[in-house]
């Protein structure tokens, strides 16, 4: 990664401009040219060091229903429950953390109702009882990584 | 004034950016020809798809761990109900707070209500941000934890998933 390819994440990171030409914008913004910022985010998208280029949707304005949720795993389980939560495809993405509450996962389900019986499938598979932490309010989303 | 796009072809267009923005220099030009509009009708859209909030920017999502942000940090706080609004305003404005949310406390298991999460490219910078974030608000005396992830099992999901692009942070 160069510098122009760290002005450009950070710089995409804001937005890309709403117009007919967005890379022109950009690259009088950045100093390059349309073409060499266009192969250079194909570049970054194929090592993996970017996941996606595109609209960032609300999830709050799509259809879907989402938590976080948590689960106190002895220590002695926490790769067999690890596994069976990968397993699962409701949960969206899964951390373990420093803390009594050791397993910290997302469930993305088509509704409510889906949420709560993955939640008691989960307590059934695993004689645990997960914290259900759904977002109440919303004070802050702005995801910036500076490099 | 230009037409608006049908209610089909409108649809067709937001299927199309759910999956991304193509890589071109005239992608709205690219996602007219497929939905067989022309490129103002798609732009115009676009525009006011944003600026009704359905989405925030056209932007990236990157691979945090491999741009070196390691030490991803959940705070988490017992804020009195009366004060949370404030206070996760506050917080969520903060420098370093990529994102701030109210949950509910499960209470006697969870006691904490405000969720911060922070990420930094080390632990220990990470740790005295947060402190003096915390004492510059005057929260220090506040209940608080931080936690740190250790390890990431999954990154996403399966059948349902949210539509790509959107963020599941539950």
């Amino acid at each position: 990664m160069d510098d122009l390819d760290r002005r450009l994440i950070n710089r995409l990171q804001l937005g890309l401009p709403l117009v007919r030409h967005p890379w022109q914008a950009l690259a009088e913004e950045l100093d390059s040219n349309a073409t060499e910022l266009l192969d250079r985010l194909h570049e970054l998208l194929n090592d993996g060091v970017l996941t996606r280029f595109g609209p960032m949707f609300d999830i709050d304005r799509l259809g879907g229903a989402f938590t976080l949720a948590a689960l106190a795993v002895p220590e002695s389980h926490f790769e067999t429950i690890a596994e069976l939560l990968a397993d699962m495809p409701e949960v969206a993405h899964n951390y373990r953390r420093e803390h009594t509450w050791n397993m910290w996962f997302v469930l993305a389900c088509p509704s409510e109702q889906a949420i709560n019986d993955a939640l008691l499938r989960i307590e059934h598979l695993t004689g645990l009882v997960p914290l259900n932490l759904p977002k109440e309010e919303t004070y802050h989303v702005g995801l910036y990584f500076p490099v | 004034m230009k037409n608006a796009l049908s209610e089909q072809q409108s649809l067709a267009l937001r299927r199309l950016l759910e999956t991304g923005l193509p890589l071109t220099s005239r992608p709205f030009q690219a996602l007219a020809e497929q939905i067989e509009a022309s490129e103002p009708q798609v732009l115009e859209q676009v525009q006011r798809w944003h600026e009704q909030g359905l989405f925030r920017r056209v932007g990236l999502v990157v691979n945090h761990r491999a741009l070196g942000f390691a030490a991803n940090a959940m705070l988490v706080l017992d804020v009195p109900d009366a004060l949370v609004d404030e206070v996760g305003r506050r917080l969520g404005q903060a420098p370093g707070i990529s994102l701030c949310y109210q949950r509910p406390r499960r209470l006697p298991q969870w006691q904490y209500n405000l969720f911060c999460m922070i990420h930094g490219r080390q632990r220990d910078r990470v740790e005295a941000q947060v402190q003096a974030l915390l004492e510059e608000h005057l929260l220090d005396d506040l209940p608080h934890q931080l936690l740190f992830s250790t390890h990431l099992f999954k990154q996403c999901g399966g059948r349902f998933s949210a539509p790509v692009g959107a963020r599941s942070d539950g």
